[in-house]
């Protein structure tokens, strides 16, 4: 992955000094809450219901193990000894004191790592795919133009004050999104044109929050070269005509909305016409000294071990289980793609403990180059296991928690850390979490119930993102008692969609319940091996609405 | 009147007197000395301020900069009035002024002009700036000049870190 040379450790250090002095003049009284507010955002922290909290930034996802055990020093040192993986790959600390955040960002800054923009009106942590790099049907690997774009937006001097906080995702694989690209204020899908040159095609506008959106193509094709200048052109139309004067109608998705996305696209393109040949036109030599960072690690010439595999799945029920659902295929032979899930009944989804994360780094050494990526389904992956090394993994992972075989069925849920600690929740989201992993406790029934995004949000503002889960669950607030709205047949893939709303919510007791009949409906009308997300296009939302309200 | 920092963070008084739009009805009353007038205003009537060179134009958010193609460098000062300062269409107004039209005057944030935004100000293309009046004007070197360095091209610098690292 990529490592810092001499100016990205001026400039991360220089960042720790600013954000010193920044906080120095704010204890002092020199700055009011509201001047400190956007510069305290802009390094991730906000003040939440019980502390402060602070969302450290992992760049499209990408840890090593010497960051991880610096992570898990932290939380012991500053915090209470876990920390939580968000839904944008980013990790937050839930209790360190305002006073100590500078010296954490030293500590942090040490191993490359830092708080920029994770939060605030400005340019956000660029998301990917957590499977970049070590899939078969990838056009190119979407890292390197992460990178690119991490660097570009890092203290962008015209974007640090938009209209409102700014998303950017990148995906490569031809089959898959598993970067939501669609809902994000840029998507951008790594294509290969007819010449077989590469480039972009690049969404705009889309989104989750009160107004949630699916993101139209306003350009079927931009040159690999051509990113920065482009992005440069559709941030600096949004931030002259983004409108500022209502909070909820200000991401870009409403001006998209508004001008029509051919309009905006034609403003774009007349602004770019002014940008494409400037200096901030990318280089070959530009890419190519990012993508050395991201070449393949020292594979050995290991042959896929499918017998030994059988024969071992065939003694271990559980390690059969674990290889079907945790384990995907990988591009190399010999190796394969391992997700360690955080999402054991009774921990809310995403926390990790600092012993944990200590495990994790000593797994990512032992089995997997020294490196891990952050899932935006609050996961954590091994990208390159030997296949001869799987059991011994599966065994050591076991005890430590992380080998729960429920990946992508009804438990592995997507949740926000809602009411238990978010100031804007409107209600609590782990409990209902909680509550539906304990009713679904039987593997061989999720199992067969096959993939079922369910997705927990505990306000609008949708960082469970449940607009695009299969079931969508948000919390709401009614005359002061919490109460949760379900929607159905949302997604975030290819085939993104945004879920229809059911009709009136649910008290938090009966949602086990709710959910349960959904899940009834779709096994009685279901044929052969179809999904959740294709029964419920085919027959529609009026039968689940029947009997969940019967 | 606020101080007036420059580039190099030093302070100096503030010379231009800025005249707000007039109500609905009124007539744009232009003092004597160097006055900044509503750019719009300006630009329709512009025969009236030939004789004069202390008269320069201020811009609000959505004022655009293309009103001003071919005819900048007529005005000694330009400036961009910051109403909030988490409003950051300025920000592309002076790029635009600067890096489009090629303005070469002075170029001059005012309004609700803090020290945190000192840098990023700088790097669009402004060399003065109207502090607000109850922040310290000895700490603007200081917030001018955190960074050496910066990844990406802006007015002050067109040659992104990664050209520089090529070299």
């Amino acid at each position: 992955m990529y490592v810092y040379d001499e100016h990205d450790r001026q400039i991360l250090a220089e960042r720790v000094a600013q954000f010193r002095d920044q906080t120095d003049r704010a204890l002092a009284g020199e700055l009011s809450e509201d001047e400190f507010l956007p510069l305290r955002l802009q390094n991730g922290l906000y003040v939440q219901r019980f502390a402060p909290m602070l969302r450290l930034c992992v760049p499209y996802g990408m840890l090593r193990s010497d960051q991880l055990r610096r992570l898990a020093r932290v939380t012991r040192d500053y915090d209470k000894g876990y920390a939580h993986f968000t839904t944008r790959q980013n990790v937050q600390l839930n209790w360190p004191a305002l006073e100590d955040v500078p010296d954490i960002l030293a500590e942090l800054a040490e191993v490359e790592m830092h708080a920029n923009q994770t939060s605030g009106n400005c340019i956000r942590n660029t998301t990917t795919d957590q499977f970049a790099g070590v899939q078969a049907d990838e056009v190119a690997d979407p890292r390197p133009y992460c990178e690119i774009i991490r660097q570009w937006s890092t203290f962008h001097p015209e974007f640090a004050f938009l209209p409102r906080k700014f998303k950017v995702a990148v995906n490569a694989s031809e089959h898959t999104d598993r970067a939501a690209i669609q809902v994000h204020d840029i998507g951008l899908q790594l294509v290969r044109n007819d010449q077989g040159e590469l480039g972009f095609r690049v969404h705009v506008g889309g989104g989750l929050g009160r107004t949630p959106m699916v993101g139209p193509v306003i350009r079927e094709f931009l040159p690999e070269l051509d990113l920065l200048t482009y992005l440069e052109a559709v941030l600096r139309v949004y931030n002259r005509y983004g409108r500022r004067d209502n909070k909820y109608k200000a991401r870009i998705k409403i001006l998209v909305k508004a001008l029509s996305p051919a309009v905006f696209a034609e403003k774009v393109e007349a602004e770019w016409a002014h940008l494409k040949d400037s200096p901030t036109r990318l280089t070959p030599d530009a890419v190519e000294r990012v993508k050395v960072y991201f070449t393949e690690p020292d594979y050995q010439a290991v042959p896929d071990q499918s017998d030994a595999l059988a024969k071992l799945r065939f003694e271990h029920k559980g390690f059969d289980n674990w290889i079907a659902h945790n384990v995907e295929t990988h591009k190399h032979p010999g190796y394969a793609l391992v997700t360690l899930t955080m999402k054991n009944t009774g921990t809310p989804p995403g926390d990790i403990s600092d012993q944990q994360l200590d495990h994790l780094a000593d797994l990512a050494d032992r089995f997997s180059f020294g490196e891990v990526r952050v899932t935006h389904q609050q996961n954590v992956v091994l990208a390159d296991v030997r296949q001869d090394e799987l059991f011994e993994l599966w065994q050591a992972i076991t005890p430590m928690g992380f080998a729960t075989a429920n990946l992508n069925t009804l438990t592995d849920i997507i949740c926000c850390p809602g009411g238990d600690y978010c100031a804007l929740a409107n209600a609590k989201s782990i409990p209902v979490a909680e509550s539906i992993q304990r009713r679904f406790d039987n593997l061989d029934f999720l199992y067969d119930l096959g993939d079922i995004d369910l997705n927990i949000s505990g306000c609008m503002n949708a960082c469970g993102h449940h607009h695009v889960g299969n079931i969508g669950v948000l919390g709401v607030d009614k005359k002061g008692e919490e109460f949760y709205q379900i929607s159905l047949g949302g997604s975030s893939h290819h085939d993104a969609a945004i879920g229809k709303i059911l009709g009136p919510s649910f008290a938090r007791e009966a949602m086990p319940d709710v959910i349960e009949k959904i899940i009834d409906v779709y096994v009685q009308n279901r044929n052969d091996e179809e999904a959740f997300i294709d029964t419920y296009r085919r027959i529609g939302i009026d039968p689940f609405k029947e009997r969940v309200y019967a | 009147m606020p101080n007036i920092i420059k580039l190099d963070g030093s302070v100096h008084n503030d010379e231009w007197q800025v005249v707000a739009r007039p109500a609905d009805g009124e007539s744009l009353v232009v003092p004597e000395g160097p006055a900044l007038v509503p750019v719009d205003l300006w630009l329709a009537g512009r025969e009236h301020f030939a004789d004069r060179s202390d008269i320069g134009v201020w811009f609000e958010g959505h004022d655009e900069p293309e009103t001003l193609d071919g005819l900048v460098n007529e005005l000694p000062l330009i400036a961009v009035n910051f109403p909030k300062f988490a409003d950051g269409r300025g920000y592309s107004i002076a790029r635009l002024l600067r890096e489009r039209y090629g303005f070469r005057n002075e170029l001059r944030a005012i309004g609700d002009v803090l020290l945190d935004q000192l840098q990023f100000m700088k790097r669009c293309g402004f060399d003065s700036f109207a502090l607000r009046e109850d922040k310290d004007p000895a700490k603007a070197a200081r917030c001018l000049n955190f960074f050496s360095q910066n990844y990406q091209a802006a007015t002050d610098n067109d040659t992104p870190l990664f050209r520089r690292r090529a070299s």
